[in-house]
């Protein structure tokens, strides 16, 4: 039995050593982009601070997090699906159990999950947003030509991690090895692209976010 | 001794809702699916309970609702067979068992009347010759008796 | 010992086998065999015309588990009569001539069965590189066995995990190095009966199918049956509601085990895993090792010797300690840090090297 010729030996490739690979990759990727950003700093400001960072940059993380009216009425259909899938991504990765159980059992942290059936529930509302968004980046006139190439690749990648999820859970693919093996893949993938696309806002919209408020609260400016 | 018996073990009661028999209840419906063929055109239907993943309850569960009816029969063949007709009319229980009191398939009989209790053909084959050699020796023996 | 020409109705007749009970042992081989009740008529025509066939049992790197389950198999009435139906001619463990006088009996059989005999193995083998030395029978490697009584086979049953993929024998790092029968035979039908040890009654049911149909059975992608292992242990788990409804045990002694709640966390492969333990369930139907509280160590599936800790969830990696994934990241730090330092520097060196250049200037170059 030679390995990677079956379903079994894919699963097991992909749960071994290729996903020694990918974590690898990530960490390392992560964490230079990461040390790069926050090594590099700012320019000192010299001037004299007018008000606190920390609350004002904390309140920046809350607001430019939710969805203002503003910009709800410009563009309703982003901020409603991109809304919806990247809460349901996020219940889908955080809250399943056979996730917390990986972060457990990389981390040795855990916390509560939901049941099965409500995170299977919110994974089909999360694919159908994410093709919203590409039927939508594909036929609006702006976004298709704001698209890159890397824009598809990360959308791609992110469809096929909760795709394959999806059909994992129900079983929709035979033998279930096989569609574990795809979803832990298609999952690797992500791992592996994530520190070098815009995948990276994963860690550093919330930095970014930060980083406006509290420079608006040093001016002394509401953000 | 003492290091075992100092584990404390914790019977626990089972539960009576319907938590450990949630495989029951298709199958209850699927009963219901059968008599109504049965009803309608007369075709009788086999569930073979053993291919059923039942948890500890299911089968309990199960037979107290189908009941216990007016029919009972044992067959003694390669070991007792028990036909049971449920409180349901049509349909039958029937627990194939070897001799050592060992289950080998417990089945859902709806139907009339059960196969395994109907007169076989292949045996009615030997029904004249066995009943011909026992008339020959009882009149033997009446003639041995004169 | 040859096999006798009888057909298997006229042996049970011959025996004053009553039709009921004829018909009884058909409803135990249907059930055995995971087909609908509705097949019993069918059954009991292909059973009545079926010959006994002649069985050679070839035992290898293994440890008589499966040879154990098999004669310990439930209803010893049923099990007794598929025994009978087959001549077992030669099983070096459960034949009382030992020595050359079972090798003999072997030969023999081979000689006057030939084309016509079902080979049973049990146990993996050193494969053809290895060295044979580690696994012999009077003198004679595994391989060369194999090869030799694989010739005059009708078909092959490789009975057990370790014989359907190399099972314990073939696990890291393989030190006998031994291969699976299938990895050898590739020109005769074979079917793998895996489990370790298998169900019983799915080696019976195997010979059963056999029998009735005078062929193997239908197979999934690793030619196990897919009447016995068409479907997953999770599929057919009676805790599967627990599953679906997100509760689950924890611990071994925590109130969800007590309760009977899905084994996910604790370990259990049955999601990956295809046998028909579920419904078939061991000791005489008693339980099964779901039921007894214990997780499914997937014994029916390649390699679960090497597929990482019995009681680590499905979804955790093999192998993987989250020191390796702090050292990948002390790397990156180490880059990023670097990469970061270094384009400090290009701007240190591009103030320095700054040449101020004023609007009137850049005038007189237009």
């Amino acid at each position: 039995m030679t390995a990677l010729a079956d379903p079994m030996g894919f699963l097991l490739f992909t749960k071994g050593p290729l996903f020694n690979i990918a974590i690898a990759i990530f960490a390392l990727g992560l964490a230079a982009r990461l040390a790069e950003i926050l090594l590099l700093g700012r320019r000192p400001n010299f001037a004299e601070p007018r008000a606190g960072e920390w609350l004002p940059g904390l309140r920046t993380v809350v607001t430019r997090t939710l969805p203002d009216p503003g910009t709800f009425k410009r563009a309703p259909f982003n901020v409603l699906t991109g809304l919806i899938w990247h809460l349901g991504f996020l219940v889908a990765l955080l809250l399943f159990i056979p996730h917390i159980e990986l972060i457990k059992g990389l981390f040795g942290i855990s916390w509560p999950g939901l049941p099965n059936p409500f995170v299977d529930l919110v994974t089909a509302v999360t694919l159908v947003a994410l093709a919203a968004t590409l039927v939508h980046r594909l036929t609006h006139p702006v976004k298709q030509r704001l698209s890159t190439i890397e824009d598809y690749l990360v959308w791609a990648v992110t469809f096929l991690v909760v795709l394959t999820g999806y059909l994992a859970y129900n079983r929709l693919i035979n033998p279930y090895p096989l569609a574990l093996g795809l979803h832990i893949l298609t999952a690797e993938l992500f791992l592996i692209i994530l520190p070098f696309t815009k995948l990276t806002h994963i860690f550093t919209a919330f930095i970014a976010r930060w980083y406006n408020g509290a420079s608006f609260g040093r001016r002394g400016v509401q953000s | 001794m003492s290091a075992l018996s100092s584990i404390p073990i914790r019977v626990q009661s089972m539960s009576h809702g319907t938590a450990n028999c949630g495989n029951a209840v298709p199958i209850l419906h699927e009963v219901r699916h059968a008599l109504e063929r049965l009803i309608a055109t007369g075709e009788g239907t086999q569930i073979d309970l053993n291919a059923i993943p039942f948890g500890p309850e299911d089968e309990a569960h199960l037979l107290a609702v189908l009941g216990v009816g007016e029919v009972r029969a044992t067959i003694d063949a390669l070991g007792p067979t028990h036909v049971q007709e449920t409180a349901i009319p049509g349909v039958w229980l029937i627990d194939y068992r070897i001799t050592e009191d060992q289950r080998l398939a417990l089945h859902l009989d709806i139907g009339d009347i059960p196969e395994i209790l109907r007169t076989q053909r292949q045996d009615l084959d030997t029904a004249l010759t066995t009943l011909d050699a026992r008339l020959t020796s009882a009149k033997d023996r009446a003639q041995f008796e004169y | 010992m040859t096999a006798k020409k009888h057909s298997v109705g006229e042996h049970l007749r011959d025996q004053g086998v009553s039709r009921r009970a004829f018909l009884k042992f058909c409803t135990a081989s249907a059930s055995l065999l995971a087909l609908s009740p509705g097949l019993i008529p069918a059954l009991a025509a292909a059973l009545e015309q079926a010959r006994r066939p002649s069985v050679i049992w070839l035992s290898f790197q293994e440890c008589t588990g499966c040879t154990e389950s098999l004669t310990r198999s439930h209803a010893p009435t049923v099990e007794d009569l598929i025994l009978e139906m087959i001549s077992l001619d030669y099983h070096h463990t459960l034949q009382a001539a030992a020595g050359e006088a079972a090798e003999a009996a072997r030969e023999q059989a081979m000689k006057d069965n030939f084309g016509q005999y079902l080979l049973i193995v049990d146990g993996s083998l050193p494969g053809p590189d290895a060295n044979p030395g580690y696994s012999t029978i009077a003198g004679v490697s595994n391989y060369a066995m194999l090869m030799e009584a694989v010739e005059g086979a009708a078909a092959v049953i490789a009975v057990g995990t370790c014989a359907a993929f190399g099972g314990l024998p073939e696990a890291a790092p393989n030190p006998t190095g031994a291969v699976a029968v299938m990895d050898l035979i590739k020109d005769k039908p074979l079917v793998n009966v895996s489990g370790c040890p298998p169900v019983p009654m799915v080696i019976t049911g195997v010979l059963a199918h056999y029998l009735a149909f005078g062929r193997l059975p239908e197979l999934d992608e690793y030619h196990r049956p897919l009447a016995f292992f068409g479907q997953s242990i999770h599929d057919r788990c009676y805790r599967r509601p627990f599953y679906d409804k997100g509760l689950f045990a924890e611990t071994f002694d925590d109130e969800g085990a007590r309760a009977g709640w899905c084994l996910y966390r604790l370990g259990c492969k049955g999601p990956s895993t295809y046998n028909a333990c579920a419904t078939m369930r061991w000791n005489s139907g008693t339980s099964w090792p779901i039921e007894a509280g214990h997780p499914c160590l997937g014994c029916s599936e390649p390699r679960f010797w090497d597929a990482g800790s019995f009681y680590a969830p499905l979804s955790v990696p093999t192998g993987l300690s989250s020191n390796q994934v702090l050292t990948a990241g002390a790397a990156g730090v180490l880059v990023g840090g670097t990469v970061a330092t270094l384009a400090r520097r290009t701007v240190e060196t591009a103030a320095v090297s700054r040449q101020p250049v004023t609007a009137d200037e850049l005038e007189q170059t237009l």
